[in-house]
């Protein structure tokens, strides 16, 4: 609208630069995030993420044949051999330096030869083949360490995925608790809809004492923090013999996430056309008929609105999980909590961290570009009006 | 039983239940109790669509008053009992023990923090974004990108910000982004940035304020896009800037919409607890309430004082909760 008088061009340029710095600013912590759970822990450890993209020096420690693979030659015990084979590397590395210690890594140039410290001397080429020579016959079976300091293309690895969705390990595994957390959101989606819908339905189209209060109370119950039910309801759960699992977790959500689903569908029953509700009771249609033949259908945006919110409430939610679900045994671990252990586990290992969290984010992310219509649609729903 | 066979019986059961409820219960009603047939047919009509409401609301009735208006007065009973004394009547020495401990104030002084800075620069910025991405073509995108994070659970954005903030020993290479940048422009030692008090705490807001800022843009964006044109048209013609077209025209007009996007991040912030837990626990002065009672509940478990300060929360909630039920009453109207 603001094109009306003409707006300068230099000013519309200001706005596309400053919303896509707003855009970049806003995406790159999570595309950091991405990009780390396909590295593997030496690169993320050696290199900020934002390098991943381009080719980046690294050192390396690669060994050498062991001693089983000498020959005699000429009176001369060797060992030759490229460093890179076996060693699950891109091809063609070109090495900038070398070194046999730990404490000078780059001491050698490519072509040089070094001072075996336990005899005998090595030669190393820029592109990974070595010799080593000693008069004597070489003791040890690991074979010797080399530090190769490199230019390493960018390089990108599904291996994190295996290790935290496949390798069955306990403490890493998330393919346990990604199901845990699609059982307990699915159930808490869908009964709190169906509960929510007839009472929603009687709010907005019949005629009784008392519904001005009750709707007051929904909106008052809309706000009321659910730390407050914590203790009381686990109290409850565990003297009417519930006890900590699925049944008192699908319950707790549904108790929950019934306000927001009454506020919600009501407010959109309500707009629905009158005509349309009094000439099927003119027809005889019981209100049973009306609410499953017409209303639920017609309402279907409404539905799908608040279905998204407590989808992503629930599966996103940590503190009912952890109050009504998870027991000690830790069979029943979701996901939010499994990564908020491996942080405290596994706190400096970003490779696993990272693909943890990208695994729980993933499904909530397909929802969100899916159904991102009807999200907004039932914010504005919520909250304006 | 396997949980996922468990899950699809519970959904079969809870909706069959839930609409073999509803049809049974109607059918009762209109053929059995109240048969709109005989002498008394008209009579029955009118009882039967009385007691109707009624049952279309039982469930839902049941469910909030148990999950959420009992739980309320319990709290209050428990907060003024002590469990270690067997649930003896106490007072208000939970109270009084609460306030005696530096922990809740810490708690008290961060959340205010927090409820002074996320909803005004989530607010700010969410306006900020709104009205750029309305004048541009691709204004959908960008918009639908600085929503994206709405989608993310706390705990993960707890673990996407952690790693901007990493710290590595000085004279390594940083990967996080923070250190990173600093070390750059500074060429100071790299910080742990989460352990240094009130700094801290800002950071964590920043996630939360990442988070909400997409949630403002949506609806502050909606509200822009209603102002009538004319009301802009009239400004353009008498010469005023794009600027006090902004803050004279645009901005009085949403205000309304403005108050109701503070109050909802409020709400957000009253409650906010995984970032926290996930991100510092509540160490180096980053406590704030909604941890300090997960923290006495069940670390502590000191059911006394952690319902103590879970009424603190509700206290703080009330003012916004008597405004809702005010309005909504007012719209009723």
């Amino acid at each position: 609208m603001d094109n009306i008088a003409g707006t300068k061009s230099s000013l519309t340029w200001a706005v596309h630069i400053s919303v896509a710095l707003l855009v970049i600013l806003w995406l790159f912590p999570t595309v950091g995030l991405f990009v780390s759970s396909f590295r593997t822990a030496d690169q993320i450890s050696s290199s900020g993420w934002w390098k991943a993209l381009f080719p980046t020096e690294q050192s390396l420690v690669v060994r050498a044949a062991g001693a089983d693979a000498q020959e005699l030659q000429n009176g001369v015990y060797v060992i030759e051999g490229n460093l890179f084979t076996g060693e699950n590397l891109p091809e063609g590395i070109d090495m900038s330096a070398w070194g046999t210690s730990s404490r000078d890594v780059g001491a050698y140039a490519p072509g040089d030869t070094a001072e075996l410290r336990r005899g005998g001397t090595i030669t190393v080429e820029a592109n990974g083949d070595y010799r080593i020579e000693s008069a004597e016959e070489i003791g040890g079976n690991r074979g010797q360490r080399v530090f190769v300091t490199a230019e390493l293309p960018p390089d990108f690895t599904l291996a994190n995925y295996e290790q935290v969705l496949f390798s069955g390990d306990r403490t890493d595994s998330m393919a346990k608790a990604f199901f845990n957390t699609l059982t307990v959101t699915i159930p808490a989606t869908i009964i709190p809809i169906v509960i929510a819908a007839f009472a929603a339905y009687a709010l907005a189209w019949m005629d009784f004492p008392g519904r001005a209060l009750l709707i007051a109370a929904v909106v008052g119950l809309l706000v009321v923090p659910l730390q407050l039910a914590l203790i009381p309801l686990l109290k409850l759960h565990l003297n009417i013999g519930i006890g900590k699992g699925y049944l008192g977790t699908w319950l707790a959500h549904t108790g929950f996430g019934l306000p927001l689903a009454i506020y919600l569908l009501r407010n959109y029953m309500v707009g629905l056309p009158r005509d349309i509700i009094e000439n099927a009771r003119v027809d005889g249609a019981t209100e049973f008929q009306i609410f499953t033949k017409i209303i639920l259908p017609l309402s279907f945006p409404a539905l799908a609105s608040f279905a998204i919110f407590q989808f992503l409430w629930t599966w996103n939610d940590l503190l009912v999980a952890k109050v009504f679900l998870i027991d000690a045994t830790g069979q029943t671990t979701v996901m939010t909590n499994q990564i908020v252990e491996l942080l405290g586990t596994r706190g400096g290992n970003w490779e696993i961290l990272a693909t943890a969290a990208f695994v729980s984010i993933a499904v909530p992310l397909l929802v969100f570009f899916a159904m991102q219509k009807y999200l907004v649609r039932g914010l504005l729903a919520g909250s304006v009006k | 039983m396997n949980p996922a066979i468990q899950g699809l019986v519970t959904i079969a059961i809870g909706v069959g239940g839930c609409l073999a409820y509803f049809y049974f219960s109607n059918q009762l009603l209109d053929k059995v109790v109240f048969p709109a047939r005989g002498t008394n047919a008209g009579k029955n009509i009118n009882r039967a669509n009385m007691v109707r409401p009624w049952l279309f609301l039982l469930p839902a009735i049941l469910a909030l008053g148990l999950y959420l208006a009992y739980p309320v007065f319990e709290t209050i009973r428990l907060s003024l009992t002590d469990r270690d004394q067997g649930g003896a009547f106490v007072g208000l020495a939970n109270y009084q023990q609460m306030a005696s401990e530096p922990k809740f104030w810490e708690a008290m002084r961060n959340n205010m923090l927090w409820l002074i800075v996320v909803p005004a620069l989530s607010t700010a910025f969410g306006l900020l974004a709104a009205q750029l991405t309305d004048r541009i073509k691709w204004g959908n995108i960008a918009k639908s990108l600085i929503f994206m994070p709405m989608a993310i659970s706390f705990v993960g954005a707890a673990v996407i910000w952690k790693l901007v903030y990493d710290a590595r020993p000085p004279g390594t290479e940083q990967i996080g982004v923070l250190n990173a940048v600093y070390v750059w422009m500074t060429g100071n030692d790299p910080q742990q940035w989460l352990t240094i008090p009130i700094w801290n705490s800002f950071l964590l807001m920043i996630v939360l304020i990442w988070i909400q800022t997409g949630f403002a843009m949506v609806i502050l964006s909606a509200a822009l896009r209603g102002i009538p044109e004319e009301t802009i048209e009239a400004a353009i013609v008498d010469g005023a800037s794009p600027l006090q077209i902004f803050f004279k025209i645009k901005i009085p007009q949403i205000a309304g919409t403005i108050v109701v996007v503070w109050t909802t991040i409020t709400l957000v912030v009253l409650k906010i607890f995984d970032i926290v837990f996930a991100m510092t626990n509540g160490q180096w002065e980053t406590q704030v309430l909604a941890n300090y009672m997960f923290d006495k509940l069940f670390r502590a478990n000191d059911w006394g004082v952690g319902s103590a300060s879970a009424i603190v929360i509700m206290l703080l909630v009330t003012p916004i909760l008597v405004w809702n039920v005010r309005n909504a009453r007012k719209e009723m109207r």
